[in-house]
């Protein structure tokens, strides 16, 4: 029924997800967590994956690192390359060896997804004993290195530190350091600063672009706050019940955004201008009717059709194609000439 | 001039650190040290600021959920800090509070109706078919179905947990609301219908909000004055379009300038703080900011600035924004 996957760049794609469909087998039914999704990453570029909860962001996100394992009654189908690698088909070995060296991932909670029984030095040092085979006294200089790099102030007694000695930000840098010792081509990033506060994301934001560059990493950011993906990506991709509904340059999704449920996302922030002043006094937001459906169920048609103000009858019957609307500007959605001749 | 709705001074909550075997006490966080502000009625005055800055500890401490270590908390002109459970009873039906969590607030052996109706039978104020039309037309309001009143809270979405919590702060016709991140648990599409629905309700019953946000955002949306706390106490508070149009203390600049705007288009000169908040255990002495201020000098090391009032309605705590001051440019 799907088209050929549509994506907006192929070349000089460092990572390409074609056609991701995960799916988890429960008692009630598969739950298409993630039901065709297909993009590419280009070198050393920050791609925003964008939605609400359930979107299928995260499991998208683990399912290219493999990290869903397949005793949770999960079914995977689809292609993900990393330089040309297949890595659907690689044998959890070689799954092993490529984790955490060319392509590494951090999460939300810096608390949990660090060991807290290992000192952070030792969890920096070993990811580089293993991937670059370095001895114990290298790794650890590299390790100290790689703190004073994520600008953590006196780096050789904090490599000492357990986890539960640092602040919630301090973590999420030691989580960058891990992720980034052995200079990835991907790195992953799963909200990476929604557990934090604002000034503290505010740092933690300006050292990942600013090593994105100094090791022109490619990161895909993965975020729920419209704010975060302004300040950061250059092109974003948005998710819906499982499904990528529009991708688009950064600048052009917020100018012209061609899907309703991004134009529904975008107008429903309660939004502060650049002088601060507010842009509508204390007038009503507009909001997105309804909630989203549920996965259990094969979705016909337009996922969004039941919420959308300018749903056809063809919305529930056929789901629309990712068609290219402008230069690298796809959008999945019937009435996009409608959608975008409409006043805002 | 009738008193203000709320007026809370001096407000100081302490909570002691116990250590060892036996316990001892072995210091104090200073959650709340010092806060005084008033809301009127038909108002809404937002806390905002970041975790750990005591926001929710004053929310919790004006609803009496926290019993204050000092200050006063007066509900229309009558202080409640210091007042009996059983004389606090009667004031309680004046304030009701919305919580953040919509999964954890609700009791999930409740029906809907039931958890809306407790209010009502708690202070007698309806029974029987009374009560039952009262409910229906309190989920009318708040935007549930009537027929969700047999429904149990896991049978709803995020939102309408949320709705259902105001429908059982509403219920007893409280002049106050206190709403404590009511929507940060929320989606951006539901939080907008939760928003909407919070100023409908208030332009409707003349409802006065003290709403806990760390959200500047929401903040500047839904207010009409906004204090700023930093590690227990106010920095500035102020009307809305002065806070957001012309933020005083450094501190306040700088969330701002942290918090990210949602235009690409839109480059700006940022602010970026460096450093974490310190401990509400061991606050540094002086003005709480200085260790992070990039405006710090010797006087904010020692000597904790008084929150003044600055301009008109418009208070700051900080040295370097003398009363009838100039307001130029700070220079580091």
């Amino acid at each position: 029924m799907a088209s050929e996957p549509e994506v907006a760049v192929t070349a000089n794609a460092v990572l390409s997800v074609r056609d991701l469909r995960t799916h988890f087998l429960t008692r009630d039914g598969a739950v298409r967590a993630v039901d065709g999704v297909s993009f590419d990453v280009k070198r050393g570029e920050t791609l925003c994956i964008v939605g609400e909860s359930g979107c299928g962001k995260s499991v998208s996100a683990l399912s290219i690192m493999r990290l869903i394992p397949e005793n949770v009654g999960r079914s995977m189908a689809g292609s993900v390359r990393l330089e040309g690698t297949e890595l659907t088909t690689l044998s959890e070995r070689q799954m092993r060896a490529i984790r955490g060296n060319r392509i590494s991932m951090i999460f939300q909670e810096p608390m949990t997804s660090l060991n807290p029984v290992l000192t952070v030095g030792a969890q920096i040092a070993e990811s580089l004993r293993i991937h670059q085979r370095l001895p114990q006294r290298a790794a650890w200089e590299r390790a100290v290195e790689m703190l004073a790099m994520v600008r953590i102030a006196d780096p050789a007694r904090r490599a000492a530190d357990y986890p539960h000695q640092l602040s919630g930000g301090m973590r999420q840098r030691v989580m960058i350091a891990i992720a980034l010792a052995c200079n990835p081509q991907v790195l992953i990033a799963d909200e990476p600063t929604t557990a934090l506060d604002v000034t503290i994301q505010a740092q933690i934001l300006n050292l990942m672009l600013e090593l994105k560059q100094r090791l022109s990493t490619a990161i895909v950011l993965i975020t729920h706050d419209l704010g975060v993906v302004a300040e950061t990506a250059q092109r974003a991709i948005v998710m819906y019940a499982g499904r990528k509904v529009e991708e688009a340059p950064v600048a052009e999704l917020f100018r012209n955004p061609l899907h309703p449920y991004t134009r529904g996302l975008i107008n429903s922030i309660p939004r502060r201008t650049a002088a601060g002043r507010r842009t509508n006094i204390r007038g009503r937001l507009q909001e997105i009717s309804g909630i989203v459906p549920s996965l259990r169920e094969e979705i016909v048609g337009c996922a969004f059709a039941p919420r959308c103000s300018f749903a056809v009858e063809r919305c529930s019957r056929e789901r629309p194609a990712l068609d290219p609307h402008a230069p690298e500007h796809l959008a999945a959605c019937w009435e996009v000439a409608r959608v975008a001749a409409a006043v805002r | 001039m009738s008193a203000p709705l709320l007026r809370v001074t001096g407000l100081k909550k302490h909570f002691p650190v116990h250590r060892g075997l036996p316990s001892r006490v072995v210091g104090q966080v200073y959650a709340v040290d010092g806060v005084s502000f008033d809301i009127a009625r038909g108002e809404t005055l937002c806390l905002v600021g970041e975790s750990g800055c005591g926001k929710s500890t004053v929310a919790k401490t004006v609803m009496r959920l926290l019993a204050p270590t000092a200050g006063t908390v007066a509900l229309d002109g009558v202080d409640i800090s210091r007042m009996g459970e059983a004389q606090l009873r009667a004031h309680r039906r004046q304030m009701q509070i919305v919580f953040q969590d919509p999964y954890s607030s609700l009791n999930p052996y409740l029906s809907a109706g039931a958890i809306v109706s407790e209010p009502l039978t708690n202070f007698e104020l309806a029974s029987g078919q009374e009560l039952e039309q009262r409910v229906a037309s309190l989920f009318e309001r708040v935007g549930l179905r009537v027929d969700a009143v047999k429904k149990y809270p896991h049978e709803f979405s995020g939102g309408q947990r949320q709705r259902l919590g105001i429908a059982r702060a509403l219920a007893v016709k409280p002049s106050l609301i206190v709403a404590d991140e009511p929507v940060s648990a929320l989606d951006v599409s539901v939080q907008a219908q939760v928003l909407n629905l919070l100023i409908d309700l208030q332009e409707e019953f003349g409802l006065a909000y003290l709403f806990v946000s760390h959200d500047l955002a929401v903040v500047e949306h839904i207010g009409h004055r906004v204090a700023v706390m930093y590690l227990g106490r106010i920095v500035e508070l102020a009307g809305n379009a002065d806070l957001f149009g012309a933020a005083l203390h450094p501190y306040s600049e700088a969330l701002l300038a942290a918090a990210p705007v949602p235009d690409p288009e839109l480059r700006r000169e940022r602010m970026v703080l460096q450093g974490d908040v310190p401990s509400p255990m061991a606050p540094p002495p002086g003005c709480h900011f200085h260790t992070r201020c990039p405006y710090a000098r010797e006087r904010c090391r020692t000597e904790t600035p008084p929150l003044q009032e600055v301009k008109p309605a418009h208070w700051v705590a900080c040295h370097l924004r003398p009363v009838g001051g100039p307001f130029g440019q700070l220079t580091r």
